[in-house]
């Protein structure tokens, strides 16, 4: 098999899973306990915490614990949201967010909070200029994600950091697809408010945290216990924070050599695609690009068949195209950088991890190489478009 | 997700190609949602389909249920093509997921879009041929050249 999904799950480190082995069977205590037991539990916690803030150069006490990437987007949004609603009730946000910015921004508009969705250009990035001009004296928040999860596209986050706070707003960034693969920095950024998600980053699934700012304001999104210090209730998912903890550090030590090799094999199969294929559209920044994001889309062709084809080559690969987005419309992003319908439906993404070899590109393109024209030879808009050119 | 079915036709489609100078040819869906089907049909003087080929531009079940359709309807008088149902087409293949029952419809639809081009051709009426539908499903608009 050739997994090259890994903006959608990462397999997990060995080393952070031997990590988080304790934890389960022997360590089990609750981290909240009071007796002996639970001092290693609370101790690998707090040293997971540790390794987290590390990585964005935060403190630790500004790491709380999520059970994901999800649940820190909608706490971020609707928790800073909630906190200042008495200063203003306008947020900003992209075009190109993930459905759980989206979503939650359209909850929250449902509430009587005014959202502006700042457009993209055609390589999915955002304006730091057109959020300073989108700023008002309601705004409260600006969250603009850190890279793209289709297209790969990084944002100016420094450039919107310094925008935010100019104006005193504050900025979350959606950094799940970002975080421990590309050098970020709350203070240099100016970020207030950082998602991220364990698995994404070759840590385990279901954890994730939200970094927060001190003296930034929130309302709690899940009521209960005390953990987290009131901010966050549920009993601690230690091994999961264990294992994320874990995962992090390790990502972080190696990232630039990761980002290096990586990319270099993203650009390797990029220049093939282009040279090989005909009628095809690298989406995303050519360059300010996740190291691991390869996007393309094929006109004439829906993605679901290259997916199914592709699966049967033995090859993880993903699409945004109607049919596996399981709704009528190809995905917003691809929608949001101007492509039209019928050329998103087409799209192909191939997310890659420092795990995938030079050779298994190769087999990949290959691959695609004969998948393209063989649903392109059953196409009624290949016909059409055949018989234009003669 | 697919049923074995599914799978072989989405695998090895029947009938996949263009017939030069059809007697009938349908184009329904559109680029827009996804799906685009186009039915050529080779019929004979005794009005029973001889040939059918397709082009489909769309999902592994659009691919899957026009290889299908092409099956079932070869051999067949038109007035019994014309009774090959959306159903007809999903039983044949094991059935298909909830999401893509709208893709054995457009099978349907591009069937009875070829018979229509068929009789309007050969100014025929052909009892319970009824125009080719612009809405397959939630699918809006139908593309014909």
């Amino acid at each position: 098999m050739i997994y090259m999904d890994n903006a959608a799950t990462t397999r997990m480190s060995e080393r952070a899973f031997e990590a988080m082995r304790p934890f389960f069977m022997e360590q089990y205590a609750n981290a909240a306990g009071t007796y002996s037991f639970a001092n290693a539990s609370k101790e690998a916690v707090e040293n997971a915490r540790k390794q987290i803030a590390r990585v964005i150069g935060a403190k630790p006490a500004e790491i709380f614990f999520t059970c994901g990437g999800t649940e820190s987007d909608n706490w971020a949004l609707k928790g800073v949201a909630q906190a200042y609603a008495g200063k203003g009730k306008h947020i900003i946000i992209s075009a190109i967010e993930h459905h759980a910015i989206l979503h939650s921004a359209q909850a929250l508009e449902k509430q009587g909070w005014d959202v502006t969705v700042m457009p993209v250009d055609e390589y999915g990035m955002v304006s730091a200029e057109a959020i300073d001009a989108a700023i008002r004296p309601d705004t409260v928040l600006v969250s603009i994600m850190a890279a793209n999860n289709e297209i790969g596209t990084i944002q100016p986050l420094a450039a919107i950091g310094a925008v935010c706070k100019k104006h005193g707003v504050l900025f979350h960034t959606d950094a799940v697809q970002a975080f421990a693969h590309i050098p970020l920095n709350v203070d240099e950024m100016h970020i207030d408010l950082l998602s991220a998600s364990g698995h994404k980053f070759h840590g385990p699934k279901g954890v994730g945290f939200l970094y927060v700012r001190k003296g930034v304001k929130l309302t709690p999104f899940m009521d209960g216990g005390a953990q987290e210090k009131k901010r966050r209730a549920g009993t601690t998912n230690v091994p999961g924070i264990v294992g994320m903890g874990a995962a992090a550090e390790e990502a972080a030590a190696n990232m630039e050599a990761a980002m290096a090799k990586v990319s270099a094999i993203r650009d390797h199969m990029i220049a093939r695609i282009e040279k090989e294929i005909p009628y095809c559209r690298l989406n995303g920044h050519r360059t300010e690009r996740l190291p691991g994001n390869v996007n393309f889309c094929f006109r004439f062709i829906e993605g679901e068949g290259m997916l199914m084809l592709l699966d049967a080559n033995g090859i993880c690969a993903s699409s945004g195209s109607a049919c596996t987005s399981g709704s009528l419309d190809p995905s917003h992003v691809l929608l949001a950088i101007g492509l039209p319908h019928e050329i998103a439906h087409g799209s192909l993404r191939m997310s890659l991890s420092e795990a995938t070899t030079m050779e298994e590109a190769d087999k990949a393109v290959d691959a695609l190489l004969t998948i393209i024209p063989r649903l392109r030879s059953m196409s009624p808009l290949y016909e059409d478009f055949v018989r234009q050119q003669a | 997700m697919y049923t074995e079915k599914v799978m072989d036709h989405f695998m090895h489609p029947r009938n996949v190609g263009e017939i030069e100078n059809a007697s009938g040819v349908g184009t329904v869906g559109n680029a827009k949602c996804g799906d685009i089907m186009r039915i050529y049909l080779d019929i004979d003087e005794n009005q029973v389909v001889r040939d059918a080929k397709f082009k489909t531009f769309g999902c592994g079940a659009a691919i899957a249920t026009s290889s299908m359709a092409t099956e079932l309807i070869i051999g067949k008088t038109v007035q019994d093509a014309l009774k090959v149902t959306n159903k007809a087409v999903m039983e044949a293949l094991d059935g298909l997921p909830p999401v893509k029952v709208h893709c054995s419809l457009l099978a349907e639809q591009a069937v009875n879009a070829a018979l229509w081009d068929y009789a309007k051709k050969n100014n025929l009426t052909i009892e319970g041929l009824k125009p080719p539908v612009d809405d397959v499903d939630e699918l809006e608009e139908e593309e014909e050249e």
